[in-house]
């Protein structure tokens, strides 16, 4: 069963940290209080509507916006040439070979995907903006257009960029190739597979949207939008819109979801801005479900091969990795990174590897920019190392299990080959527990009584590591990050005694609200109803970098951590002073400094804040009031770790594949609200579990979208997910005060190669090595069917 | 050209002129307030725009406003009684079966409409209830027992109701 919730009223403060206390920010989005982008009305709004290309290649001839312009009710309608702004979209990681091509956020002379934008409506009302859209005539001259990134780095392909030669965006590699390619020839076995990461759509269940308002007399603009880092979009936009920094406000009211789509930085919202400057109106857009499918930053879409060496007595010796990775048409603001640094860096696994080599070449292709998408280059690690370790443990004919065990790093910290330290780690834990729980001697044997009936089942084992926390800022930069990795805080007594939390994370539905103020409550030792938190708004929290990357507890919650503790330090300065001893005379307990040796001559934290504003008898020259801001900057990144197993049956007679259990055993390190890393568990094993039997964007060789729609693309319903049975463990993180790793994408990269294990597993009998996801039901039929007629004789 | 239509939204009657073209949705959130039930696909996949009309739980992204002139709407609004949580909403708070929430006001429509049909669903029949609602946060698990949670609190009350010699 899960994790009991409870009502905050019922947990003793002392155990406010570590309680699966009711989210406080449920009332309000159970009773249709919320407040998204959307619902927000100004007066004198108008509303914009974007025309996008439907031509996923091609030149662009003209533009005639005549017809849209003269419709009643249209306020403005402009295109590139119209625009008096930089407008090209930045690049925020760069790689030494990277080719930065122009971003424009409107095509003027060539369209590079389908949905790239072409022209701006701003109308009085909804329907009316998209009426005008419509009448807006383009004249294409089409091209031909390439998908795949193979494809796109064959000497025959369509060249998307001038300045990107053979459409190679980068070339990159990491870990040493001469031994690597020595521990190969040495080793007794190789084990080898081609498989593809397919492109994935994100699918938030609300769309982006941006509602923009413009005060010219001050020169103030304050977009509203789907943001999961505000201060990110307003520093980029300030520079593609040429708006000065500090008169931009950028703030994200409730936001439905992001999983890394709502990160970058996109055309969209920029023009949105644009159009509220042009107008002197407040204007909104929402973009309909069929623009998230064509702009919406995919993810994934890596075309690998891998090859790890093993030697007879099961040790692994090496890994070699070969990935083509698709861009998409242009660079997305973090793209860069995703398939070099989260994911060559995570190729150790959670394995004790001697070598590892792995080379990325970067592709542009005819889709959209492709960037991070919930696991970002982690997920695509893990299904790579997770899916060979499977196969090496077939190829020696050890137990998957076993031999990962046999392989696990055991002292910590671990430096790998692939160029970072594991911060803390006990690997066979997860994995322990989750043989217990699967039962898997009794497994063993009833899959091998169901074979003899004709029954096909299997299990499929991950023994996945992510990183989360990217830090330190200078590591970061090192590597090609255009940002600083930090985060900061506020925290701000009142002069009553209650608090508020400000921090530079931007929740989304990972109840921050409700985790943030429990390590607050926790740091100052007052009431949790006592702390409020706020985020999200540049114009309340001067600086922060959002939620992403499972960074917000480690990073974020830090941040918090470290402001409270300058207050609590402050605040015992105080009340030494008022109690009439020295500072290191007054100890602190659950809010209570009390002097040594004489506990009941105290002062509570809260009646010291009341008197550092009363300000009448503080330390001399002691400022008054009571807050604190801290930028902290993580030591290391946090590695968490788990093993998920899935347990399916499969027929091979239809493909079809039945879940029989689902068991997923996490160390996220501490948990601060059990109830809600056992939500995040559920849900990132859905989106894996999604990627794994449903989900992938694709495309027609016109570059035109196939799965533009939920009809095409599947988003998984409540019948095709199974039920999961949780567990965890708890390795805190040495590198950061609450011990704590992140849990946000655990699931996503753990599921696919659990599900994509069994299924190969189950049909083992058949020989089946691998099938690339998603695993339909005819894709599976086929790898059965086709391995049944070669072990046959190979006669077709 | 416009139509003035009635309708009843949680027991308040508005009159109001749409487009024949107007979507429920779009009336009840750009007309009348109601930015409860949000819009999530406009093609009645996802489930986040779901109400109850005269009852039934319908995708309000897809009805036309002047179709259903006349009719008594039921939104998320329209759920809790006097600040008190209907018992659906204090389900979905007590087993955290929301995250971002944007599905969530469809969630609870579609599931009230299951527990009035089958006060005492089995965990499969609630999953293919809601195999028009779509969530990408919660993979479905605490939704699942949300409404498990909610049924139980609706067949107590209903007890209760009628040992008070008040149930029908």
């Amino acid at each position: 069963m899960g994790v009991e919730s409870k009502d905050a009223a019922e947990v003793d403060a002392a155990d406010i940290l570590g309680s699966a206390i009711e989210r406080r920010e449920d009332p309000a989005l159970l009773t249709g209080d919320a407040e998204y982008t959307d619902d927000i009305q100004l007066p004198r709004m108008c509303h914009v509507a974007i025309k996008r290309s439907r031509h996923a290649h091609a030149a662009i001839e003209g533009i005639d916006t005549s017809a849209a312009e003269e419709m009643d009710g249209v306020v403005d309608v402009f295109t590139a040439e119209d625009l008096d702004v930089p407008g090209k979209l930045p690049v925020g990681w760069l790689l030494d070979t990277l080719k930065q091509v122009d971003h424009p956020i409107l095509a003027s002379e060539r369209v590079r995907y389908q949905g790239d934008a072409l022209a701006v409506v701003v109308a009085e009302e909804r329907y009316l903006a998209h009426d005008a859209v419509g009448r807006i005539e383009v004249d294409y001259d089409i091209l031909d257009a390439v998908t795949d990134p193979a494809d796109a780095l064959a000497d025959d392909a369509p060249a998307l960029h001038d300045d990107a030669a053979g459409n190679v965006a980068f070339d990159w590699e990491i870990g040493d190739r001469e031994a690597t390619d020595a521990a190969f020839e040495d080793a007794d076995h190789v084990v080898g597979l081609d498989l593809e990461n397919q492109l994935l759509i994100p699918n938030a269940m609300e769309p982006r949207a941006a509602v923009a308002e413009y005060n010219p007399s001050e020169n103030e603009l304050a977009v509203h939008m789907t943001t999961q880092n505000p201060h990110l979009h307003r520093l980029l936009m300030s520079g593609v819109i040429d708006h000065p920094e500090h008169k931009l406000r950028v703030r994200a009211p409730d936001v439905g979801g992001g999983f890394g789509s709502k990160i970058h930085h996109y055309a969209d919202e920029a023009l949105v801005a644009i159009a509220a400057k042009r107008v002197e109106r407040p204007v909104k857009w929402q973009a309909t479900r069929t623009e998230t499918y064509l702009t919406d930053a995919q993810g994934r879409g890596h075309q690998t091969h891998a090859e790890i060496a093993v030697d007879d007595d099961g040790t692994i010796q090496g890994l070699r990795v070969d990935t083509k990775a698709n861009l998409g048409a242009y660079l997305s603001t973090f793209a860069p990174s995703v398939p070099t640094y989260l994911y060559g860096t995570l190729l150790s696994g959670q394995y004790d590897i001697p070598t590892i080599h792995c080379a990325v070449e970067g592709a542009f292709t005819n889709v959209p920019p492709v960037d991070a998408y919930r696991g970002a280059g982690r997920p695509e690690a893990s299904f790579v190392v997770e899916r060979l370790v499977t196969l090496a443990a077939r190829e020696l004919g050890e137990d998957p299990a076993e031999f990962r065990r046999q392989n696990f790093v055991r002292e910590f910290p671990h430096e790998t080959p692939v160029a970072v330290v594991y911060d803390s780690g006990d690997y066979e834990k997860p994995l322990d527990r989750a043989l217990e729980m699967l039962d898997y001697e009794e497994f063993r044997e009833r899959q091998a009584e169901a074979r003899e009936e004709g029954r096909y089942l299997g299990v499929g084992f991950s023994a996945y590591i992510e990183a989360c926390g990217l830090a330190p800022s200078e590591l970061a930069g090192q590597l090609g990050a255009q940002a600083g990795l930090w985060e900061s805080s506020l925290v701000r007594f009142h002069p009553s005694g209650t608090v508020t939390a400000y921090v530079g994370t931007s929740g989304h539905g990972q109840g921050h609200q409700t985790t943030f103020a429990q390590i607050v409550a926790n740091e100052l030792g007052i009431d949790y109803d006592d702390v409020e938190v706020v985020e999200g708004d540049t114009d309340e929290i001067p600086q922060g970098m959002g939620t992403y990357g499972s960074r917000s507890a480690a990073v974020g919650g830090s941040a918090l951590v470290k402001s409270s503790e300058k207050l609590v330090e402050k605040s015992r300065e105080i009340a030494a002073h008022q109690l009439e001893v020295a500072s290191e005379d007054v100890e602190f307990e659950r809010g209570e400094f009390s002097v040594t040796g004489a506990p009941d001559r105290s002062i509570h934290i809260q009646a010291v804040a009341q008197q550092s504003y009363l300000a009448h008898d503080l330390p001399e020259g002691m400022e008054p009031g009571l807050e604190a801001t801290s930028f902290y900057d993580p030591e290391n990144f946090v590695f968490p770790f788990g093993v998920h197993a899935a347990v399916v049956e499969v027929d091979p007679a239809s493909g079809e594949i039945d879940f029989e259990r689902y068991v997923a055993v996490d160390d996220v390190g501490n948990q601060i609200n059990p109830k809600i890393v056992e939500g995040q568990i559920h849900g990132g094993v859905a989106q894996g579990v999604g990627q794994a039997l449903y989900e992938g964007a694709e495309y027609e060789s016109n570059g035109q979208l196939l799965t533009g729609s939920m009809q095409d693309y599947t988003v998984p319903k409540a019948v095709q997910i199974p039920s999961m049975e949780t567990d965890s463990t708890v390795t805190p993180s040495p590198v950061n005060p609450l011990g704590v790793k992140g849990v946000g994408e655990a699931g996503t990269i753990a599921a696919p190669q659990a599900v994509v294990n069994a299924v190969c597993d189950a049909l083992e009998p058949f020989d089946v090595d691998h099938i690339d996801m998603p695993l339909k039901a005819e894709t599976v039929w086929r790898a059965t069917s086709e391995t049944t007629v070669a072990t046959d004789g190979g006669e077709e | 050209m416009t139509h003035d239509i009635t309708l009843t939204v949680n027991g308040t009657e508005h009159e109001l002129s749409v487009e024949p073209r107007t979507l429920l949705i779009h009336a009840l959130r750009d007309e009348m307030g109601y930015t409860g039930p949000n819009v999530g696909c406009e093609s009645s996949m996802c489930g986040a725009c779901t109400v109850h009309l005269d009852g039934d739980a319908v995708k309000s992204c897809t009805l036309l406003a002047v179709q259903v002139d006349g009719a008594e709407v039921t939104t998320v609004e329209g759920l809790a009684d006097d600040g008190e949580f209907h018992p659906i909403q204090q389900g979905f708070q007590e087993e955290h079966g929301l995250q971002c929430g944007y599905c969530t006001p469809g969630m609870m429509m579609t599931s009230l409409q299951l527990l009035e049909e089958n006060p005492d669903p089995s965990e499969a029949e609630i999953r293919e209830a809601l195999e028009g609602n779509l969530c990408r946060c919660t993979g479905y698990q605490n939704i699942v027992r949300a409404v498990e949670n909610a049924a139980e609190t609706m067949r107590s009350q209903k007890q209760e109701l009628a040992a008070d010699g008040g149930g029908d």
